[in-house]
């Protein structure tokens, strides 16, 4: 049988390793500097390069079971992305399976086999799940109905090239044999493993891009059987929540846990580092007895400073010149000269994530000195290493169980394994039962992590003929990557590259560009944030180039077009979103409409907006048309679902959200004052995606960056207004 | 020691009486299909029916359900739970899936009493229930499909 032969695989792998390894790692060295601003260039995607190991490897990704179901191994986390449908689709198609016996399974934590070819650890971010494993997951699956093929060749007798499979059926037709997958799969998986495979024609693919098919949890999800980390009930487990400090930086200086241990269901209320923890029989007396705590905090070295002290520190600086992240020409020259010129300064607030669930994770000590967790775990390469720094064990004693997560937009993945580390700290203090760390939704508004507060300053400037001639803008802000095992291949010469990407490499033909950069410091933790820096960059810039169109008395989209000569795929979204949003026909009293495009993560995407206005001027986002490039779609249906998730994301958070603090303290703390975007709020999105064969990209995020500059530019276009500071409530907008 | 009807079974449970709902069910009964999304009544992550009714289990303490019908995702039945459930498969509504628990319970009682509710009757009854993945188009499709299934 094709399946439980990971370990097999695994020894496989672990001969194969050091070569590959030093392929792939730069010779030792984690690649982790692929991370965020990956680019897959049009020329790469073209290309015949593979990525990752270039040997098929189908014990690693699949299992084929004597009840012929298909299970695909899916080494990436699944949030909401569709990963697990998606990848067990690119295995189906070359295995030529029926879609019905298909199943998806969560790998284990396992760096060898299961590495994301980006990174080079196990994890999963950046829009690089359907990338990395395309080349992959394609030979797993065609070497894999290749044994099928052998077996059936070897017990008929009869030559391989007779042979034909179709929807999970190996047949030969002279002889009328047949079989299933599973009357196969024994004997199938004892066939050697070809060292080459060839794949189909993507002419020829019945499941790639069907539209038909359906998620692989849409039953479980909608039965409320599907399992997340929240759901995980361990023999025993006990309950703990953490009080951490309200301020950043700030450490406990003193206990009073006397009320919280008579709170009944209290268990144990231990003082560590990173808090005070309160473990508890269930999560409401863990609650309760927090609540009961009295702690004295030491803010010596903690924010004390509130928000708008904070971009007041961010204006004085960006008076002055910063870092080089773009030196193109001469900027300051060009807009000395230009015919007219168009300054604008951005804010773009602290913003957090929230996924739904809120974060958790259970964490059991096992007898070898390691653990074992239970976790919607993103980053299990990080998390394993993290895991065995705090227990003092190996990775490789960190077995880590990924389950269902309820979103992400970047949380669960952070550099240092945060929530993971504190489940397995506290684990550790309390080694007698699991400990299901659980936050609270409080402890998730208030916890930082945040998209960094971000201003920008651009000035920009056009010629008499209407032509960009310069442009010159500052980004002043926090970078998440600083301080962390990523610095040393993502802040080069104190420039982030996730803070300035959409930027400093901007798709318009500027001939004279200049972006600077400052990195401020603070205790307020960030992270990336679903589209990362494309999250600001691609705001401001659409925003200034709608400002720039009407000083050159351009239509948005002719401006735009004029501008992308030299990038098709960008051109190509741009006029396909245009068309199906019949630009060019005037819109009906009371509707007016705005356009943006951006790429991000390799993926080329427009966003045409179509918002009208209360009596208030209020902003109604009636209608968005999204076209997007992704190279080959996977799965339209996902893509469609991905983009309509974008763009209500990124609308979402521009209409009203915004993490402020005062004296240090974060002012927000539930969903009653981070507002969440919500069904009257969401406006109807149409998704249109280019025909493409080029090697697929990501969908997770480029559907976020576009969506609030299109709102945005809609406003200025009813209005002549320009919405520099977000949220858009704070311009009496919404 | 409360006792509480949950999905038709009668079940003890010897807790404090301010507990929660949620937390009964979730930590207390293991039934984990109604989900934790804020805490106060602010996502309908939480919604069970009370009676019939979506309820907001996070903030009504267990001693206000005794001797109520309570009933969960996990124990919906009936031809308003079938067609809503039918609807959000047959247009793959989730994604995360995590707020779809509530999202359900939540449609389940708005087209058992309205069978052809308009794009505001569903803003009305939906706006509680909050979905971060933004499924929202989805949701408002599929609930008018499962009205029209009602109609049949
Ligand atoms: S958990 Fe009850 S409404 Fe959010
Ligand atoms: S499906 Fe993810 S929160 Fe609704």
């Amino acid at each position: 049988m094709l399946h439980n032969l990971i370990k097999q695989a695994a020894a496989d792998i672990a001969v194969a390793a050091p070569s590959r390894r030093s392929v792939l790692m730069g010779g030792g060295a984690l690649v982790l500097g692929a991370m965020l601003p990956i680019r897959v260039r049009a020329e790469d995607a073209a290309g015949p390069k593979i990525v990752g190991p270039t040997d098929p490897r189908p014990h690693a990704f699949v299992r084929i079971a004597a009840d012929n179901t298909v299970t695909v191994l899916v080494k990436h986390l699944d949030k909401g992305q569709g990963i697990m449908t998606g990848l067990a689709t690119i295995v189906a198609e070359e295995l030529d399976a029926d879609w019905a016996q298909m199943r998806g399974e969560f790998a284990p934590a396992n760096g060898e086999l299961y590495a994301n070819h980006m990174f080079g650890i196990q994890g999963t971010g950046g829009s690089t799940a359907v990338t990395n494993s395309w080349d992959e997951l394609r030979m797993a699956g065609a070497a894999a109905r290749a044994m099928l093929v052998a077996t059936a060749a070897q017990r008929w007798s009869v030559p391989a090239a007779e042979i034909t499979v179709e929807k999970g059926v190996v047949k030969h037709a002279k002889s009328a044999k047949s079989a299933t997958f599973g009357e196969l799969a024994e004997d199938a998986a004892k066939q050697p493993v070809p060292a080459k495979v060839t794949y189909k024609d993507p002419a020829s693919y019945s499941l790639i891009g069907n539209t038909a098919l359906h998620r692989l949890d849409h039953i479980s999800k909608t039965n409320g059987t599907a399992q997340f980390a929240l759901d995980v009930r361990r023999p025993g487990q006990v309950t703990a929540v953490l009080a951490r400090s309200p301020r950043f930086g700030g450490t406990v200086k003193s206990v009073d846990d006397k009320a919280a241990r008579q709170v009944a269901g209290v268990i144990d209320v231990i003082t560590l580092p990173i808090g005070v923890a309160v473990i508890a029989k269930n999560t409401w007396a863990a609650m309760q007895g927090r609540q009961a705590l009295t702690v004295e905090w030491d803010d010596s070295k903690a924010e004390k400073r509130g928000t708008e002290q904070m971009i007041a520190d961010y204006r004085a600086l960006a008076d002055k010149p910063g870092a080089k992240a773009a030196a193109k020409g001469d900027a300051a020259k060009a807009l000395a000269g230009a015919a007219k010129v168009v300054e604008a300064e951005f804010v773009f607030p602290y913003l957090a994530h929230a996924p739904m669930e809120p974060l958790n994770a259970t964490a059991q000590l096992t007898q070898d000195g390691g653990c074992e967790i239970w976790a919607g775990s993103q980053f299990q390469g990080v998390e394993q290493k993290v895991a065995a720094g705090v227990l003092g064990c190996k990775p490789e004693q960190v077995k880590i169980n990924t389950l269902w997560a309820g979103g992400s937009f970047g949380r669960r993945a952070t550099p240092d394994g945060d929530y993971i580390a504190e489940a397995v700290t506290i684990a550790k203090a309390y080694p007698k039962a699991p400990v299901h760390l659980v936050w609270t939704r409080e402890d998730d508004i208030q916890g930082g992590r945040y998209r960094p507060l971000f201003l920008h300053r651009i000035k920009a400037g056009v010629d008499a003929s209407g032509k960009i001639v310069g442009w010159d803008q500052r980004i002043v802000g926090q970078s998440f990557m600083a301080g962390t095992l990523f610095e040393p291949f993502m802040v080069k010469d104190g420039v982030d590259s996730t803070a300035v990407e959409g930027a400093s490499d901007m798709a318009y033909t500027v001939p004279n560009l200049a972006v600077d950069y400052h990195l401020t410091k603070s205790p307020v933790t960030t992270l990336w944030w679903r589209s990362v820096g494309h999250t600001h960059t691609a705001y401001a810039k659409e925003v200034m180039i709608d400002q720039l169109a009407k000083a050159a008395g351009k239509d948005p989209v002719a401006f735009r077009a004029d501008m992308l000569q030299d990038h098709p795929r960008l051109l190509g979204v741009l006029k396909l979103a245009a068309e199906k949003a019949e630009w060019s026909k005037p819109l009906p009293q009371g509707r007016f409409r705005g356009v943006a495009v951006h790429e991000s993560f390799g993926s080329f995407v427009a966003h045409v907006a179509e918002i009208s206005l209360n009596e208030r001027q209020q902003i109604k986002v009636e209608r968005v048309v999204v076209a997007i490039d992704c190279g080959q779609v996977i799965n339209p249906d996902v893509v469609k679902a991905q983009m309509e998730g974008g763009t209500g994301w990124g609308i979402g958070h521009a209409l009203r959200d915004q993490i402020t603090l005062t004296d240090g303290v974060v002012d927000q703390t539930n969903f009653d004052s981070y507002e969440p975007m919500r069904m009257s709020d969401m406006p109807v999105v149409e998704v249109h995606m280019v025909p493409s064969t080029l090697r697929p990209t990501g969908v997770g995020e480029p559907g976020v960056p576009g969506a609030a500059p299109a709102v945005a530019n809609a406003y200025f276009s009813a209005t002549g207004k320009a919405l520099h500071v977000l949220p858009f409530a704070g311009a009496g907008a919404v | 020691m409360i006792r509480l009807n949950i999905n038709g079974q009668e079940r003890e449970v010897d807790v404090p009486a301010d507990m929660p709902l949620l937390w009964v069910l979730r930590d207390e009964l293991n039934m984990t299909g109604t989900k934790f999304g804020c805490g106060i009544a602010q996502c309908g992550a939480c919604t069970v029916h009370i009676d019939g009714t979506p309820t907001r289990s996070c903030v009504t303490p267990v001693e206000a359900a005794a001797g109520t019908a309570i009933t969960t995702i996990e124990g919906v039945q009936g031809k308003a739970a079938q067609a809503v459930q039918a609807a959000w498969q047959k247009m793959d509504v989730v994604q995360c899936g995590y707020c779809q628990s509530g999202q359900i319970m939540s449609a389940i009682a708005l087209v058992a009493e309205n069978q052809n509710p308009s794009d505001e009757d569903i803003d009305a009854a939906m706006d509680g229930n909050v979905c971060r993945c933004a499924t929202y188009q989805r949701i408002r499709a599929a609930v008018k499909d499962a009205a029209k299934t009602m109609r049949a």
